[in-house]
């Protein structure tokens, strides 16, 4: 009951202290305004280099922003605590961790989701992009599927919190790494063979790919393999981030490092 | 005399103080790279070499932007926490001569990710930088770095009481890149978009630089990047008295 109490209710307590700054002022300009530019940005290079149509782009760029409030937020779960000077009162409590951050962890999906869905939505009017409209609760599966497993990858950037103080570093890096390798603006065949290989392990990839089917009016059966491909990367992320935190936990300790990492 | 000391001084010491952090050295090079990076592939496409220089020295500037959007429109803010605005703004230099080197120093930083985007495509992308006008280039280059240094001191005074300007300065970096032609022909926008494009300095510059560097007659782009910075210059300079003076009256100068 208690590991309940601490998933949902110290999960939605840490979402509102972290985002408690978050006015309008923020909101807007970061999760707004930026992902409809990065769109146009594409959309144009792609229309100067006669690449993909402006629908490619849409899809894309709409799913990958879907990471960044799951990698920013979850990264600041740490290094928010630690600049509030309340980590290492969160880590003394004997609360068990696996809610205490997963807990976090639900929020910041929701959050990935509106970004995204907001984002495909306002684009794909800017643009005169038509997606079926049967297509469109499948749509909003795989935006759901994507940002869990952007989560995932979120929760390994909080662990390296753990270690290292500049998180904005961390997320800004990992967001670039997904921008280049996942599809996200060139086809994965139009990239060199170790890159493509390599964007199969990571989120994003299979639920842009899923994602494009069904714009183009794919049923969500016929994608079912890579919405749950991408299912299961999110879920080996979530492990491995959630054993990195345990592990940087414990060598923060040790070397009395919670503080000043 | 002492202005100019100020302006130097202060330019000398915040460069040293921006190359020694993470999020605007080593983030500052890298990140303009993802996007440069992305721009070449797609480009690469269309199997035309001159296509990929034009894509290239598109990308190099939008090092420059990036350094100084978001670090010019917290500056103030910046200042605030720091706990030096009160100082600065109570010493009996004028305020400008203090904000204006920062704002130059942030986008000089941009000239690392702009040599490294270069670098970057000649050894990743094979694209050869070759220079019509080598002079030129090397004019153009420190006057689009300077206009986009005003630009972005224009962009610090303005948001002066807005707390959270870093936000607007972050949301603000596509719009330019988009705009200002960077990798976009800025034929392809509709009609309304031009004359935007137009009074932006930074426009004229990636202009300038791509004359000088393909071919062409890049005098007067860098004449109208020069003179948009300037003006931004002084806008700036004439719009901080006005605030300054307003936040004085009404004592919102920490804002809190």
């Amino acid at each position: 009951m208690s590991s309940i109490r601490i998933f949902f209710v110290g999960g939605l307590t840490s979402y509102r202290a972290l985002f408690g700054w978050l006015s309008p002022w923020i909101l807007i300009p970061t999760f707004c305004v930026a992902p409809l530019f990065q769109i146009l940005l594409f959309a144009y290079i792609g229309r100067t280099t006669h690449l993909e149509s402006d629908k490619f782009y849409v899809v894309g760029n709409a799913l990958q922003y879907a990471s960044l409030p799951c990698l920013f937020a979850m990264a600041q779960t740490i290094d928010g605590e630690r600049y509030q000077k309340t980590l290492s009162v969160i880590l003394a409590t004997p609360a068990p961790r696996l809610p205490l951050f997963l807990g976090r962890s639900l929020p910041v999906i929701a959050n990935g989701i509106l970004v995204s869905a907001f984002a495909f939505t306002v684009g794909a009017l800017l643009l005169g992009v038509h997606v079926p409209t049967g297509s469109l609760g499948s749509l909003a599966l795989v935006i759901a599927v994507t940002a869990f497993a952007c989560t995932g990858l979120g929760l390994v950037n909080a662990a390296v919190g753990l270690r290292f103080r500049d998180t904005a570093v961390s997320s800004n890096l990992f967001f670039g790494f997904l921008l280049v390798f996942c599809g996200v603006n060139v086809p994965l065949h139009n990239l060199p063979g170790w890159m493509s290989t390599l964007a199969q392990g990571v989120p994003l990839t299979h639920g842009i790919e899923a994602a494009r089917k069904l714009a183009d009016g794919s049923s969500l059966g016929d994608v079912r393999r890579l919405v749950a491909a991408e299912a299961f990367i999110g879920l080996i992320y979530a492990t491995v981030g959630y054993g990195c935190i345990r592990l940087m936990e414990r060598v923060s300790r040790q070397r009395a490092a919670l503080e000043v990492a | 005399m002492n202005a100019v000391r100020i302006v130097l001084v202060g330019f000398v010491l915040h460069l040293k103080m921006l190359s020694r952090s993470a999020f605007t050295g080593i983030l500052g090079v890298i990140w303009p790279l993802f996007f440069a990076t992305t721009a070449f592939f797609m480009f690469r496409t269309r199997h035309d070499p001159s296509a990929l220089l034009y894509a290239s020295l598109g990308a190099s500037v939008m090092g420059i932007w990036s350094a100084t959007s978001v670090t010019a429109s917290s500056a103030i803010q910046r200042q605030r926490w720091e706990g030096t605005l009160e100082p600065i703004v109570a010493t009996p230099a004028h305020f400008s001569l203090v904000q204006l080197p920062i704002a130059i120093a942030m986008s000089t930083i941009g000239i690392y990710s702009m040599a490294s985007t270069l670098l970057w495509g000649r050894l990743l992308f094979g694209i050869h930088l070759r220079m019509v006008h080598p002079l030129l280039f090397c004019l153009a280059v420190p006057v689009t770095i300077v206009s986009i240094g005003m630009l972005g001191f224009l962009l610090s005074v303005t948001v002066v009481r807005y707390r959270t300007a870093w936000a607007l300065g972050n949301a603000l970096e596509y719009p330019i890149w988009l705009v200002c032609g960077f990798l976009v022909p800025l034929s392809l926008f509709p009609g309304w978009v031009r004359p935007i494009s137009w009074a932006l300095a930074p426009t004229w510059g990636v202009r300038a630089i791509r004359e000088a560097a393909l071919g062409g007659s890049p005098l007067w782009d860098v004449a109208a990047c020069a003179a948009l910075g300037l003006g931004y210059g002084v806008i700036g300079a004439l719009l901080v008295g006005t605030v300054l003076r307003s936040a004085r009256a009404r004592a919102t100068l920490s804002l809190t």
